[in-house]
């Protein structure tokens, strides 16, 4: 097609697919996070990147693996936010919501400038686990077993997620606290506990990204900076007014941008932002977003 | 929008004789430092700032919208301009026109886009237009890639005040700064600085204010706020661009940190640490930010341990997470206040 050979199209096809399920997992919790706290977390890519360094720790220190990094490193990086969301942000929330951007992009240039200053900016490797050596042969393309992972488990994340905001008691909660949180509190449920969990949850999620995002990126202070920017324009396209719409989103442009890499390499850096430009003269409100 | 700093601009509207004290102060400062011996070159890149500080300060603490890729003007009118003199051999008068000219277009159209969505919205996406300008940066050939535009000439002002540094007499192979640089960038800045202050209290500017205090009652009174908003957009990049074509011909150099994204981050918190909606607060924060970073370039030691120009980014990170939780106002704001309170 196109004098494209079809292993080329798969398999930037799969690349591109692999980046969106980093973008679909990375702009839910930034939708989940704006939802409640109104505020962008410009930390998110900072804390992504935390997440991958905490597994690089785990392991390189401690001897522990993968499997137990998946676990830890959101629990510990969902803590640390938890903690910024207590002594910081809480403060502002009264105020105008750019000073919580503000604020959350001074934090990730604290991290970034301290991660870099005692592990470079180069990237360090992390050892793929035993279990994910080999690929599937599907006949047209080989799938290595890690990426095949990697799809499968963020597609389990996201619906996970969906489904706990969408379909449960909880997830009932927090999405009347998000339209209005005086009258959820009146009703003597504990917002303010909601909006600290809220926070370390999507932290959280930024976290398990990076720890995924590990074994095929290289572990790198700045792997975060870069991404935040794509998946901010990844939030603009999709509007943050729904869960599905952010999955929705960041799969597709993952796909967008792979297709992209084929048919018109010099463009791949920048297709998500022309979409964007496009989005917004067509439908300033995103795709899946409404107007507030 | 609610403003951001609606309670700083209280006390940012300095009567007419504070104003034309201080600004007779800061430019008598400004024109007798490289007379008293300190260094030229530092003074220029303070004013490139300042200017690029006070241009944004216009969109942020009067029209109340953050961009978050302002970087984006200063770098393509820095490109501009350095092409422009280097390759077309234009006088530098004309290539900073013609940088200034660049990035207004680009302020037209980025403007345009953005200014749809409101808030946090048009934050993201001015980062990301920002970040798609960067990236044809890269890429295209003129800009020379990591390399950026080295050796710009600097030429003689309107044919006739040569720009160019001076061979010092008594140190063989070592340059003074030309001062005719010097004083040119001067005007420029002191220039820029008087329009911006007749904006913000011409009537365009007070409209701007209350379209930041309450949209929708702005436009109930028959504003057409988009139209303000744009213009204000219009404005504030056309100046950021004068700011940087000037510092490409002062530093002979336009190079790609100036459209990254750090740098748009950079200009935030200048106004930040300065005083948002203050008229002398981005100087002052240009003035400030601008001296950190030249001392860490040399390195500093604190409790034994030496910061060097490595700590800049952690640094910077600390002083917004300080202002926003501590510092609001910024140092002429609180100045500002205190002198209020006293007053009251």
């Amino acid at each position: 097609m196109f004098g494209i050979s079809t292993q080329a199209l798969f398999g930037q096809l799969l690349i591109g697919l692999i980046n969106g399920a980093f973008y679909a997992m990375l702009s839910l919790g930034l939708a989940v996070i704006f939802g409640l706290l109104n505020i962008i977390n410009f930390t998110h890519g900072a804390q992504y990147m935390l997440g991958a360094f905490c597994a690089w720790f785990l392991l390189q220190w401690l001897g522990i693996g993968y499997w137990w990094a998946l676990l830890l490193a959101p629990i510990a990086v969902g803590i640390f936010g938890i903690v910024i969301e207590r002594t910081m942000l809480s403060r502002l929330y009264k105020l105008d919501h750019l000073y919580g951007l503000l604020l959350t992009f001074g934090i990730a240039l604290i991290l970034q400038g301290v991660f870099t200053n005692y592990f470079g900016s180069s990237g360090l490797p992390y050892t793929l686990p035993p279990e994910f050596s080999g690929a599937f042969d599907l006949g047209f393309m080989y799938l290595p077993k890690y990426r095949a992972w990697v799809i499968i488990a963020s597609l389990l994340i996201c619906f996970g997620t969906w489904f706990v905001i969408e379909r449960t008691k909880l997830g009932a909660y927090l999405r009347a606290a998000t339209e209005n949180a005086p009258l959820v509190q009146a009703f003597g449920i504990n917002v303010p506990r909601m909006v600290t969990l809220t926070y370390g949850f999507g932290v959280g999620l930024a976290a398990l990204a990076g720890v995924m995002a590990a074994p095929i990126y290289t572990v790198n202070p700045l792997m975060g900076a870069n991404m935040i920017i794509v998946v901010f324009a990844v939030v603009v396209i999709g509007g943050m007014g729904s869960i599905l719409g952010a999955i929705l989103t960041g799969f597709g442009l993952g796909i967008v941008e792979g297709l992209t890499k084929v048919f018109y390499p010099e463009a791949s850096n920048t297709v998500i932002f022309v979409v964007m430009v496009l989005v917004l003269l067509v439908k300033p409100a995103g795709l899946f977003g409404r107007e507030r | 929008m609610s403003a951001p700093v609606s309670s700083a601009a209280a006390f940012a509207q300095p009567s007419s004789t504070v104003f034309v004290i201080g600004t007779a102060v800061m430019v008598a400062l400004f024109a007798l430092a490289p007379l008293l011996g300190v260094y030229p070159v530092f003074l220029m890149k303070v004013m490139c700032f300042a200017l690029f500080a006070c241009a944004f300060n216009l969109l942020l603490g009067y029209g109340g919208l953050l961009s978050f890729g302002h970087a984006m003007f200063l770098g393509t009118a820095g490109y501009v301009s350095a092409h422009a003199a280097k390759a077309w051999g234009l006088a530098p008068e004309l290539a900073i026109l013609s940088g200034t000219a660049a990035a207004a277009l680009l302020g037209i159209v980025v403007g345009a886009l953005a200014i749809r969505r409101q808030g946090i919205y048009f934050a993201m996406i001015t980062l990301a237009i920002a970040q798609m300008v960067y990236f044809f940066y890269l890429q295209t050939p003129f800009t020379h890639g990591e390399d950026g535009i080295q050796a710009v000439p600097r030429g003689a002002l309107f044919g006739l005040f040569d720009l160019s540094d001076t061979a010092d007499p008594t140190h063989p192979g070592k340059t003074n700064s030309s001062l005719v640089m010097y004083y040119f960038v001067l005007a420029i800045f002191v220039g820029a600085f008087l329009l911006i202050h007749r904006v913000i209290h011409s009537p365009f500017g007070n409209v701007l204010k209350a379209i930041r205090e309450n949209e929708p009652r702005a436009l109930s009174l028959g504003y057409d706020a988009e139209r303000y908003k744009l213009l204000a957009f219009v404005l504030s990049a056309t100046l950021s661009g004068l700011a940087g074509a000037t510092k490409a011909i002062v530093f002979q150099l336009a190079s790609l940190t100036d459209v990254q994204w750090q740098m748009s981050g950079e200009v935030v918190l200048m106004t930040l640490l300065g005083g948002m909606g203050t008229i002398f607060g981005p100087v002052v924060g240009a003035f400030v930010i601008i001296g950190i970073e030249n001392y860490l370039s040399a390195g500093i030691t604190l409790f034994g341990v030496t910061f060097g120009a490595q700590w800049v980014t952690v640094i910077t990170g600390f002083i917004f997470v300080v202002c926003v939780l501590a510092f609001r106002r910024g140092i002429v704001g609180e100045l500002g206040a205190w002198w209020a309170r006293r007053n009251a």
